[in-house]
C-alpha cells in the first residue's frame, strides 16, 4: 500500500519511544481539540484550561476528589487490562460494578445499626465476589458455548441497571425515605475511613487501589500465569501447543476484571455516596476501558492514565461553574482521548517511509 | 382489554422503528466483517442534531437528512480509525460512541424540555378500515412503512445483488476477496457509512417523531438494543425486523400491564430483550454449523491491505 511515494511498513519491533510518545501526543491533541471547541462555544480557553488542569490540584479538597475518582478508574482498568492483554473483551465493567455495589450494600442495609468492625471487610469480600460472579456468567457462556463476551457483558450491564432500579423501587428502598428510590444511609461501620484532613473525602479505596496496582505490576512482570494469559490471547495456537488453556484465560480474565469492578462498586457506596442509589457511577466502567488503553495496558501506565482521567472529571465539574462548560464536556474529552489514542497507536506498529521509486521497483522484482 | 392490546400492538411498530432502522444499518456493517459498537453514540448525536434542525426549519424531512448526515459523520471517524489506522474495532466503536454521547449532551442542553409537533399518521386507504388489524397495521406514520420497506431492500441487496454478494464475501474473508479483485477497504467504508446514516435516521425518528420532547438521555440504551438485535436476528434482515417488533411490543406491554393493574415490575419487561439476546446468542454460538451459516466469519478482525 503506497501513496504519493510513501509506504506503510509494519514494524518488526515496537519502539519503546513510540509507546511513551503515543499517550503524550494523544493528550496534547485532545486538549488542543477541546480548547478549539470551547472557544467556538464562547468560553475563555484560559479559564477552561485552568479549571481543568490546575484548579483540581490547587486545594487538598480537590486533590482528595481527584484521588477518589482515580481509584475506581485505576482499579477497574487494572482488572480489564489483564483481560485485554489476553484479547478477552470484557466491556461490561459498569454492570459488574453495579452488582458488586448491590450485594455489598445488603450488609449495611440489613444491619444498619451495626458497629461491627467486620462490616467493611465483609462488604469488600461480598462486593468483589459478586462482581466476579456477574462477569463469571459471561466467562461460562464464552468458555462453554463460545458466546461472544462482548455482547454478553454489554447485555449484562443493561440487566444490572434494571436490577438496581427494581431493588430501589421495592425491596431495598428506605421505608421512611418519602418513596425516593434510594436505600437507608449506611452506618459508620459500613463507610470507608477518610484521610487527608477535615472535609477531604479521600478514603480507604485509594489505599486499596495502590495495593492492587502494585500487585498487578508484580503479577504482570513476574508471574508465569500472566505470561500464559498473554500468549493465549496473542497466539492461541502457540498457546495450545505449549499446553496453555484458552478456556482458563477466559475464566481468569473475566473473573479478575469482575472482582476489580465489584471492588470499585463497594468503593462508591462505602465512599462518597454512603447509600445505594440509582446512579452509582458516572460511567467509570466505560471510562476505565479508555484508561486501560491510554495506559498502554501496563499497570504503571494505567496508574497515571487513571489519575489524568480523574483530573478531567474533577476539572469538568469545576469548569461547569467557572467557565460555564456543559456537564457533558468531560465525556467529549474522553471520547477524543480514545479516538486520538487509537489513531496514534498505529505508529507504534507501523512506520510510514518514503521509498524511492527505483528501490521499490527493485524490491518488487 | 381489547383497546389496551390494540394500543400495545399499534404502538409496537412505532417503538420498534428506531431499533429496526439502526439494526438494519448495523447488520450491513457486520455483514462486511466490521463490528461497530458506536450505534448508541451515533443515535444520540443525530437525535440532538435532527431535533435542533427540525426545531429551526419546522420540517421533519430536513431534520431526518441532518440526522442521517451526522450519523454518517461519526461513522466516518470510526471508519478512518478501523480502516485507515487499523485500530481495534471494539475500542474504536466505544471511542466514537462515547464521543457521540458527549457531543449530544453538549448540543442538547440548549433545548432541554422543548417539544416538537409529531408526525401525522397515514391511514392507508381501504386497508385501515379493516377492524382491529387496520388500526394496528395500517394507521402508522410514514417512517414505520419506510422501515419495513428498508428491511426488504436490505434483504434484496444482500442476497439478490452482486454488490451484496461482494459485501458478504468480504465479511467472510477479506484476503480472499482481495485476491479475487474485490476492494475490502472501499466496500467496508461504504457499509460503515450506510450504518451511520441508518443510525442517524433512527436517532432522528426517536427525537422528532416517537418522543418529540428533548431530554438528555434521549436514546437510553436503544443503540445497544440495536446491536443486540443483529445477534438476536442471527444476521438475517427479516428475523431482525421480527425481533425489533417483538422487543417493541415487550417494552410497551410493560406499560399496558401496569395500566391494567397487573403487577409485573416494569424493570423485568425492560430486561427481557437483553435476556433473550443472551439466550439466542448462546443457542446459535453453541452450534458451530449454525454460526458458520449466519455470522460473518471475519467479524471484528482488522484487515490489512496487502502491499
Amino acid at each position: 500500500m503506497s501513496f504519493l511515494g510513501f509506504t506503510v511498513l509494519s514494524r518488526t519491533e515496537t519502539s519503546p519511544l513510540a509507546l511513551l510518545a503515543v499517550p503524550l501526543v494523544t493528550v496534547v491533541l485532545s486538549i488542543i481539540t477541546m480548547v478549539v471547541m470551547f472557544s467556538a462555544l464562547g468560553a475563555d480557553p484560559g479559564v477552561v484550561l485552568y479549571s481543568f488542569f490546575i484548579e483540581p490540584l490547587s486545594s487538598s479538597y480537590n486533590l482528595g476528589e481527584v484521588l477518589i475518582k482515580a481509584s475506581p478508574l485505576i482499579l477497574i482498568a487494572q482488572g480489564l487490562a489483564i483481560g485485554f492483554r489476553a484479547r478477552v473483551w470484557n466491556i461490561g465493567a459498569e454492570g459488574q460494578l453495579i452488582i458488586g455495589a448491590i450485594c455489598a450494600s445488603l450488609l449495611p442495609i440489613f444491619w444498619s445499626d451495626s458497629e461491627s468492625a467486620w462490616m467493611l471487610p465483609g462488604m469488600i469480600v461480598v462486593g468483589a465476589l459478586a462482581g466476579m460472579a456477574w462477569a463469571g456468567i459471561a466467562a461460562y457462556l464464552k468458555a462453554s458455548f463460545n458466546a461472544s463476551e462482548i455482547i454478553v457483558t454489554l447485555m449484562l450491564t443493561e440487566i444490572a441497571k434494571q436490577v438496581l432500579y427494581y431493588l430501589l423501587t421495592g425491596p431495598l428502598r428506605d421505608p421512611s425515605g418519602y418513596n425516593f428510590p434510594q436505600s437507608v444511609m449506611f452506618p459508620d461501620a459500613g463507610l470507608y475511613p477518610t484521610f487527608g484532613g477535615d472535609g477531604v473525602r479521600a478514603n480507604l479505596s485509594v489505599i486499596i487501589t495502590l495495593v492492587v496496582t502494585i500487585g498487578c505490576w508484580i503479577f504482570v512482570t513476574r508471574s508465569f500465569a500472566a505470561f500464559r494469559l498473554m500468549v493465549g490471547g496473542v497466539a492461541s495456537d502457540a498457546a495450545r501447543y505449549a499446553g496453555f488453556s484458552q478456556r482458563r484465560a477466559i475464566w481468569m480474565s473475566l473473573l479478575i476484571g469482575g472482582a476489580a469492578a465489584g471492588l470499585a462498586g463497594v468503593g462508591e457506596i462505602a465512599g462518597p455516596i454512603g447509600k445505594l442509589q440509582p446512579i452509582l457511577s458516572p460511567g467509570y466502567g466505560y471510562a476505565a476501558i479508555i484508561v486501560a488503553f491510554l495506559g498502554g495496558l501496563h499497570p504503571v501506565g494505567i496508574f497515571f492514565a487513571g489519575l489524568f482521567m480523574a483530573l478531567v472529571y474533577v476539572g469538568g465539574d469545576i469548569a461547569l461553574v467557572s467557565a460555564g462548560i456543559p456537564a457533558s464536556a468531560p465525556v467529549v474529552f474522553q471520547g477524543l482521548l480514545l479516538v486520538f489514542y487509537l489513531a496514534s497507536y498505529f505508529f507504534v506498529r507501523h512506520e510510514v517511509r518514503r521509498v524511492p521509486q527505483d528501490t521499490r521497483l527493485r524490491g518488487a522484482a | 382489554m381489547m383497546d389496551a392490546l390494540i394500543f400495545v400492538l399499534a404502538g409496537a411498530f412505532a417503538t420498534a422503528t428506531p431499533l429496526l432502522l439502526a439494526a438494519l444499518g448495523e447488520l450491513v456493517v457486520e455483514k462486511s466483517g466490521v463490528l461497530n459498537l458506536s450505534v448508541e453514540g451515533m443515535m444520540a448525536l443525530s437525535a440532538a442534531i435532527a431535533f435542533m434542525v427540525t426545531l429551526q426549519t419546522g420540517s421533519h424531512l430536513v431534520g431526518f437528512v441532518a440526522g442521517g448526515l451526522s450519523g454518517a459523520l461519526l461513522a466516518t471517524v470510526f471508519a478512518v480509525l478501523v480502516l485507515g489506522f487499523m485500530a481495534n474495532q471494539v475500542a474504536a466503536g466505544l471511542a466514537v460512541g462515547i464521543l457521540g454521547l458527549g457531543l449530544s449532551g453538549l448540543l442538547g442542553r440548549s433545548f432541554e424540555g422543548m417539544t416538537l409537533p409529531g408526525l401525522g399518521k397515514i391511514a392507508l386507504p381501504g386497508l385501515s378500515d379493516i377492524p382491529v388489524l387496520g388500526r394496528i397495521l395500517f394507521t402508522q406514520d410514514v417512517v414505520v412503512y419506510a422501515a419495513i420497506a428498508a428491511t426488504a431492500l436490505v434483504a434484496w441487496f444482500l442476497y439478490r445483488t452482486k454488490a451484496g454478494l461482494t459485501l458478504r464475501v468480504i465479511g467472510e474473508n477479506p484476503n480472499t476477496a482481495h485476491a479475487l479483485g474485490m476492494r475490502p477497504v472501499g466496500v467496508r467504508f461504504l457499509a460503515i457509512l450506510f450504518g451511520g446514516v441508518m443510525a442517524g435516521f433512527a436517532g432522528a425518528y426517536a427525537s422528532t417523531v416517537l418522543t418529540p420532547l428533548w431530554s438528555q438521555d434521549m436514546i437510553a440504551g436503544r443503540g445497544w438494543i440495536a446491536v443486540a438485535l443483529v445477534v438476536f436476528g442471527t444476521w438475517r434482515p427479516g428475523r431482525v425486523a421480527v425481533g425489533a417488533y417483538l422487543f417493541g411490543a415487550v417494552s410497551l406491554l410493560g406499560l399496558a400491564l401496569q395500566a391494567m393493574g397487573i403487577g409485573i415490575p416494569a424493570q423485568i419487561m425492560t430486561c427481557l430483550p437483553y435476556v433473550l439476546t443472551i439466550v439466542v446468542l448462546v443457542a446459535i454460538s453453541a452450534d458451530k454449523v449454525r454460526v458458520r451459516l449466519n455470522a460473518p466469519a471475519a467479524l471484528g478482525e482488522s484487515y490489512r491491505p496487502a502491499s
